[in-house]
């Protein structure tokens, strides 16, 4: 057990409560724009349909970082996380003109001195995007 | 396809690549994070991926860059990034198969700042056959 913010407790098998996240081309572009990561494939949907893709996909590390937003709101912040993994099992695809989902949760599986393991679920419109994700945060 | 000599192969980072707050608030701001005090957990992929483009798209190397999908990513963060830091990289391509005509490569990146490291990356690329 390990105490957060000196109230709540944290025990294995806690659960992180599901948040949705919103992503369309703007945050696209946005992150295309801060990660420096300008492939068209997360911009331009004809040279995505061009490469075999079904539309614009957003970056999978756009993907991840969104996760790890939703790791370090329950952590406390960006400072706690040690360590963060995950595997790009499917694109997001983000059609012009929409916002599509990406539904997050999670479950503490792992306590350790200070340390809290986290395994996280991501899926857009029903589908598992990010597999085997798991951070590791210290409080 | 990848020259197998270079498994096993570090590549140091010419220069130096420093952060600005500016970058750090960019990230943030996608992100919805309010606090910019230090980056995002995922933030060194900015630096790293750039950084192992350039080394495997090297003729030397031969990996065709523009096939390459993200397999998966994995952070060690000693701590966070913060506005200021200054990196030297280093990138290791630390394996290389061939399954199914694709080819997979793990590349690891470590961040150091005045000598000290601040993060290790794994980053799996997948050259799609």
């Amino acid at each position: 057990m390990v105490h957060i913010g000196g109230a709540r407790m944290i025990e294995v098998g806690n659960i992180l409560e599901e948040k949705i996240f919103y992503l369309d081309r703007a945050m696209l572009k946005a992150y295309a724009d801060a990660s420096g990561d300008q492939n068209p494939i997360h911009q331009n949907e004809n040279f995505a349909v061009s490469v075999g893709l079904p539309n614009v996909i957003a970056h999978g590390m756009l993907t991840m970082a969104l996760v790890g937003k939703f790791v370090t709101d329950w952590a406390g912040g960006s400072a706690a996380v040690k360590e963060f993994s995950g595997r790009f099992v499917k694109p997001v695809i983000v059609p012009a003109d929409h916002k599509v989902d990406l539904t997050v949760s999670g479950v503490v599986t792992e306590i350790e001195g200070d340390r809290i393991t986290v395994e996280l679920k991501a899926s857009s419109a029903g589908v598992k995007v990010l597999g085997m994700s798991k951070a590791v945060v210290v409080k | 396809m990848l020259n197998p000599d270079s498994v096993g192969r570090t590549f140091e980072g010419a220069e130096s690549v420093k952060v600005s707050q500016s970058e750090i608030d960019a990230f943030c701001a996608v992100l919805s994070e309010n606090d910019t005090t230090v980056a995002p957990p995922t933030f060194s992929i900015r630096i790293t991926l750039d950084q192992s483009q350039e080394i495997l798209s090297n003729p030397e190397i031969g990996l065709d860059w523009s096939r390459v999908v993200h397999g998966d990513q994995r952070f060690v963060i000693k701590r966070p990034i913060v506005a200021g830091d200054s990196f030297k990289c280093s990138s290791t391509i630390e394996s290389y198969k061939v399954a199914a005509g694709n080819e997979i490569v793990t590349v690891r990146s470590d961040l150091h700042s005045d000598n000290q490291l601040v993060v290790s990356t794994w980053s799996t690329l997948v050259v799609r056959a």
